[in-house]
């Protein structure tokens, strides 16, 4: 008899287990601006209750409370919004052992490569419950992207330095992207040969002597603010490195707008008007 | 009468040895790099210069950081040997004193707000980062004088601390309400970098140097005297309070040129002075131009291997300056103890 309504009370335990984990979330918090603009463009929008405080896109966003970010996630008004699913950054345990402690799922994710947004699109789509939205809206970022692959594949490839940050009017401490990660693979899917690809990380410090060696053609620099006064002077500081090829011929273009660091949806369009600038001759 | 020319004896072998350090660093250090070039070609007349790779790369990407390497190992050196004497304490240096958190909080500043403006071609995180190292200066100088005329070493060293630690709060608040790729920015710029790209900030940073060099030439004497206690210098008719302010100036201009075009680079204000005490002895007239050559070809020599250790890619001079320096320091040490 005891041994009968054990056996049912594990059936019942398994059966709410089960249960809880195929029930998709329906108080969503993401702390990512990522994340946050994958959800809103799977129209999951109106299941977050909270987003990161970096989050301004896209402007519904900004009705949300916000709830902290990476590096000071607010754990109190997290756990008093009563989330299902939290999403956050791989790097934060604290916040990781916390939601453990409340017994809230939260979906982990890091930035990686192109493929892995249309990944994170998927298996985040399936935690909310909008599995078929999600994979359309990944599919369509992939053809989009899959396009402009098919568009570049015959045009010479410019070895390309992407530089996403830099010294305002100096040439000094200069970031490029390495040979992995989004960034890369953006320049890759728009037709550019990334000079920096050996060097297998996200992100280099670039020095004026790596820039003279690698020699590249083109030089695009990404800005994510508005922009501001003193832009065309400050790319003027490119000309002291006369020897390099993109500074001959004037190939160094500012990229502007956060969906050239935010790797979310908005990566098609990003990757189009990179190719657009890569290749002005075949997208006229 | 033999004692001024032993020491004038002494003050050229040292010069000279020190000198010769130095000059070999700076001759070698610009042909070294992650990219072979050749001499020949970089001094080529025949290859026009916009085509010339090599050339670009000694005279743009190289020359510049020895140079910059010097005035920024020499500066912090000579007014770590400042700030040891006249606090009379082995640990002082442009840190304690809350120059290196005044520097970094106007860097901080100017690269949140992103503030748009050149100065004679020197770009606004310097010249925002050499105005905090002399505020905080300033701030510390005026706080000490108002304890007595004159400043106390425990005074100015406590005033050091109390506002390095809330210059750093503001630092770290500005940081928080930073964007994070402007955090990021502050964080490459207090690992520092001695990249300079351009000749300008140099010869801006040169000349807050000159004139702390010329201050520095009055102080050799005085600064011994001083660095047996402020009392007994006073006894023998040095006027400490035009010393001190001498030497806080000196010291601040030289410490704001090197950060502002350098960044924070560790260690360098604290060890070399010691180094050079225990190779040269504690005559500040031996001292402080054997630590200005030292200090030089220290900094030279590390940011070589910074730049090739793990070439393509490199790594900040500071780590280099801690992690060389605090052993060969430690070993100098011990031998001498020994």
């Amino acid at each position: 008899m005891t041994r009968r309504a054990a056996l049912a009370a594990l059936v019942v335990v398994a059966a709410i287990g089960l249960a809880a984990q195929t029930e998709s979330a329906a108080r969503v918090i993401s702390l990512i601006p990522a994340t946050t603009e994958m959800l809103f463009a799977m129209g999951a929008g109106d299941k977050l209750v909270a987003a990161g405080s970096y989050d301004h896109y896209p402007p519904e966003v900004e009705r949300l409370p916000k709830v902290g970010a990476l590096l000071d996630p607010n754990i109190e008004r997290i756990l008093m919004l009563k989330p299902d699913l939290v999403v956050v950054y791989g790097t934060q345990t604290e916040l990781k052992n916390r939601l453990d402690r409340a017994n809230i799922p939260y979906y982990m994710y890091v930035h990686k490569g192109l493929p892995d947004i249309s990944e994170t699109i998927r298996s985040l789509g399936a935690r909310v419950g909008m599995a078929q939205q999600a994979s359309s809206l990944a599919s369509s970022i992939e053809s989009r992207v899959n396009k402009v692959r098919a568009e570049v594949a015959r045009l010479p490839r410019p070895k390309t330095l992407l530089v996403f940050g830099r010294e305002r009017d100096s040439l000094r401490n200069i970031d490029a992207s390495g040979g992995v990660g989004f960034l890369h693979d953006m320049l890759e899917a728009a037709g550019g040969t990334d000079v920096m690809s050996d060097v297998r990380r996200q992100s280099v410090m670039m020095t004026t002597e790596m820039i003279l060696a690698r020699a590249p053609e083109v030089i695009l620099e990404l800005r994510y603010g508005p922009p501001e006064a003193g832009d065309a002077e400050d790319l003027r500081q490119w000309n002291t490195l006369a020897a390099v090829p993109a500074v001959k011929s004037k190939r160094i273009y500012q990229l502007r707008g956060q969906e050239y660091v935010v790797p979310g949806p908005r990566v098609a369009p990003a990757v189009e008007q990179m190719a657009r600038t890569l290749h002005p001759e075949a997208f006229r | 009468m033999r004692g001024r020319t032993d020491v004038r004896r002494r003050l050229l072998v040292t010069i000279g040895a020190f000198g010769a350090l130095t000059l070999v660093c700076c001759l070698v250090a610009p042909i070294v790099g992650s990219t072979s070039i050749s001499l020949a070609r970089v001094f080529s007349r025949t290859i026009p210069y916009a085509d010339n790779v090599d050339a670009q790369v000694f005279f743009i990407a190289r020359l510049p950081r020895v140079i910059a390497a010097v005035v920024v190992g020499s500066g912090l050196a000579l007014s770590g040997v400042v700030f040891q004497a006249l606090l009379r304490n082995p640990l002082a240096s442009s840190d304690t004193l809350g120059v290196a958190a005044g520097a970094t909080l106007g860097a901080t500043i100017a690269i949140t707000v992103h503030a748009d403006f050149n100065l004679f071609g020197v770009s606004v995180v310097p010249v925002a980062s050499f105005a905090g190292s002399i505020g905080a200066l300033v701030i510390v100088y005026l706080l000490s004088l108002a304890r007595r005329r004159g400043t106390s070493s425990t005074v100015l060293l406590l005033a050091g601390i109390a506002i390095s630690a809330l210059l750093s709060a503001v630092g770290r608040f500005v940081q928080y309400l930073a964007e994070f790729t402007d955090t990021a920015r502050t964080m490459q710029w207090i690992m520092g970098s001695l990249d300079v790209g351009n000749y300008a900030p140099i010869v801006a940073a040169l000349v807050p140097l000159t004139l702390a060099v010329a201050g520095f030439a009055t102080l050799p004497r005085v600064l011994d005297l001083i660095s047996m206690g402020t009392e007994s210098a006073e006894a023998r008719g040095v006027d400490v309070v035009r010393a001190e302010r001498i030497a806080l100036f000196s010291a601040s201009m030289s410490t704001g040129a090197a950060v502002s075009l350098g960044g924070p680079v560790l260690f360098v204000g604290i060890i070399v002075p010691h180094i050079v005490r225990l190779l040269v002895g504690a005559d500040h007239r031996l001292v402080l131009p054997a630590s200005a050559l030292f200090g030089a070809s220290f900094l030279v020599v590390c940011d070589l291997i910074a730049r090739t250790i793990l070439a393509p890619v490199e790594l900040p001079v500071g780590i280099i300056t801690a992690v060389l320096g605090g052993p060969f320091f430690l070993w100098l040490l011990f031998r001498r103890v020994q």
